[in-house]
């Protein structure tokens, strides 16, 4: 592999239950690329990052970069809440580097005071945070990121797109990112797969977004958000 | 106090406490459940221990695999609710037993007995307790883990096949040794009332493993206590001094 190439990915077949959820996909990503996978729902994105991850069979070839360390951010985590788990369990449950643990946590803004909450008792922002923080434990090169709740306000001002920017910046992470909403794309990311089980496009959003790539992405159905009051 | 009711206690204290603390790890995913049918799945095996004479814990052990294996065929072969599986299951342990249970023998097998434990069966329960204390311990922030998202635990390396195997059968071996204390109908509950008590009182996971299995302690404790005082089952007492540290764990509820 090149030196600054990250993940090569060619030819990639996801099958499951005899379905095929993602055929013949072909990509790569550089260190530093922000890489958006775009689609509506059912269109394979989520599936997509979890067979990167290694958590799904699949046929043809992906390659990661030797020795790279990967940091996951799933979407939600619904059964979080079934039992009492202060912030300090939840990363206790990856790491027993108590250093590391408030390293992270000051990273994505809380003081050290915050290990004791219990995360039942945070907001969707503040946990959003903390869900990133678990992602950035063990200093991972690549963060792998499932759909972020797009509008929720961090803190105060900050979206979770500004805040994803300033954390790649400090820690020189490759993101790879799913997402359904659009301005994100323009916004962030360096590259976009327009997937719909098969991919649709693949390049830098300028250039690739075209009004008929969209439409056949979301089959003729493009859903501009129109506020109607 | 006699020197055998010295030993049921014993024996009481370990296996509420071990039975509370894996419990803690069993509120979750609606596992609590599972251990309600694996309870009363023991009922065919408890009622052919106490026919042919030989240990209650011994007969309910294989009933209990039997039951693991059949939730787990159930769930992956239908697509029924788990709440559906488990009532088959369930029922199907109940009315197997009647079939051969010895009618004088009856309430031994439903809400256990535990005054007659003899010392080497003392001796091998405590032990057992001891070990699953260890095993449990060593999985446990996994199990928590695969509880909260077998994603997030696969992406962080950890074996979720391994561990659900050492997880189950650690729930098997509570199931048979609880099944001894307060029977076939009320296992479920040594295992499922500390952990909701635990949990109403506790805002970490330290607090909560551990105030799960000093509850469970507790109640037994206090169960044969009350079983020596007056006599009732001591199976049905410890469930009730569950119950009742439960109820008031509601009002302080955190």
């Amino acid at each position: 592999m090149k030196n600054d190439l990250i993940l090569k990915v060619r030819n990639l077949d996801v099958i499951l239950d005899r379905q095929a959820i993602i055929e013949n996909l072909t990509f790569e990503v550089h260190r530093g690329d922000v890489l958006t996978i775009l689609g509506p729902n059912g269109a394979g994105k989520s599936v997509l990052l979890r067979t990167l991850l290694g958590l799904l069979p699949y046929e043809g070839e992906i390659e990661w970069a030797k020795g790279i360390k990967m940091g996951y951010v799933p979407q939600r985590l619904p059964f979080i809440k079934d039992i009492p788990l202060s912030i300090r369990d939840f990363f206790k449950l990856k790491t027993l580097s108590e250093k590391e643990t408030e390293e992270i946590l000051k990273a994505v803004g809380f003081g050290e005071d915050f290990l004791r909450r219990t995360i039942g008792d945070l907001s969707s922002g503040q946990f959003q945070r903390i869900l990133i923080a678990w992602g950035l434990l063990g200093n991972p090169q690549v963060l792998l990121f499932d759909e972020p709740t797009t509008g929720v306000d961090i803190s105060g001002e900050e979206t979770i797109y500004n805040f994803l920017t300033k954390l790649k910046m400090e820690r020189d992470l490759t993101i790879l990112l799913v997402t359904h909403d659009l301005s994100v794309v323009y916004k962030f990311s360096t590259d976009v797969i327009c997937l719909n089980r098969q991919p649709i496009c693949y390049g830098p959003p300028q250039d690739v977004l075209t009004p008929e790539n969209l439409r056949k992405l979301y089959g003729g159905e493009v859903k501009y958000y129109q506020h109607r009051h | 106090m006699g020197s055998q009711f010295l030993v049921s206690l014993v024996v009481g204290i370990f296996i509420g406490g071990v039975a509370g603390y894996l419990g803690s790890l069993m509120l979750s995913k609606r596992m609590a459940l599972v251990a309600g049918p694996l309870g009363h799945l023991t009922l065919p095996g408890i009622a052919l221990a106490l026919m042919y004479g030989f240990n209650v814990s011994l007969g309910a052990f294989p009933f209990v695999i039997l039951g693991i294996v059949l939730i787990w065929l159930f769930e992956i072969r239908t697509k029924l609710p788990m709440e559906a599986l488990t009532a088959v299951v369930f029922a199907f342990g109940v009315a197997a037993a009647f079939l051969f249970l010895p009618v004088g023998q009856a309430e031994t097998a439903l809400v256990g007995d535990i005054s007659k434990v003899r010392l080497d069966e003392a001796a091998i329960s405590v032990t057992l307790c001891l070990v699953l204390f260890l095993i449990v311990r060593r999985i446990y922030s996994k199990i928590v883990l695969i509880n909260i998202s077998e994603e997030l635990a696969r992406s962080d390396q950890i074996n979720v096949k391994k561990v659900n195997l050492i997880y189950l059968a650690s729930i098997a071996v509570i199931v048979a040794l609880g099944v001894k204390m307060v029977g076939g109908l009320l296992t479920a509950a040594l295992v499922a009332i500390p952990a909701s008590t635990a949990r109403n009182l506790s805002r970490n996971l330290t607090q909560y493993a551990l105030g799960a299995m000093i509850i469970g302690a507790l109640s037994s404790f206090l169960g044969i206590l009350l079983f020596r005082m007056t006599g009732f089952p001591a199976g049905p007492l410890i469930i009730l001094v569950g119950t009742f540290v439960f109820l008031i764990s509601m009002v302080f509820k955190r």
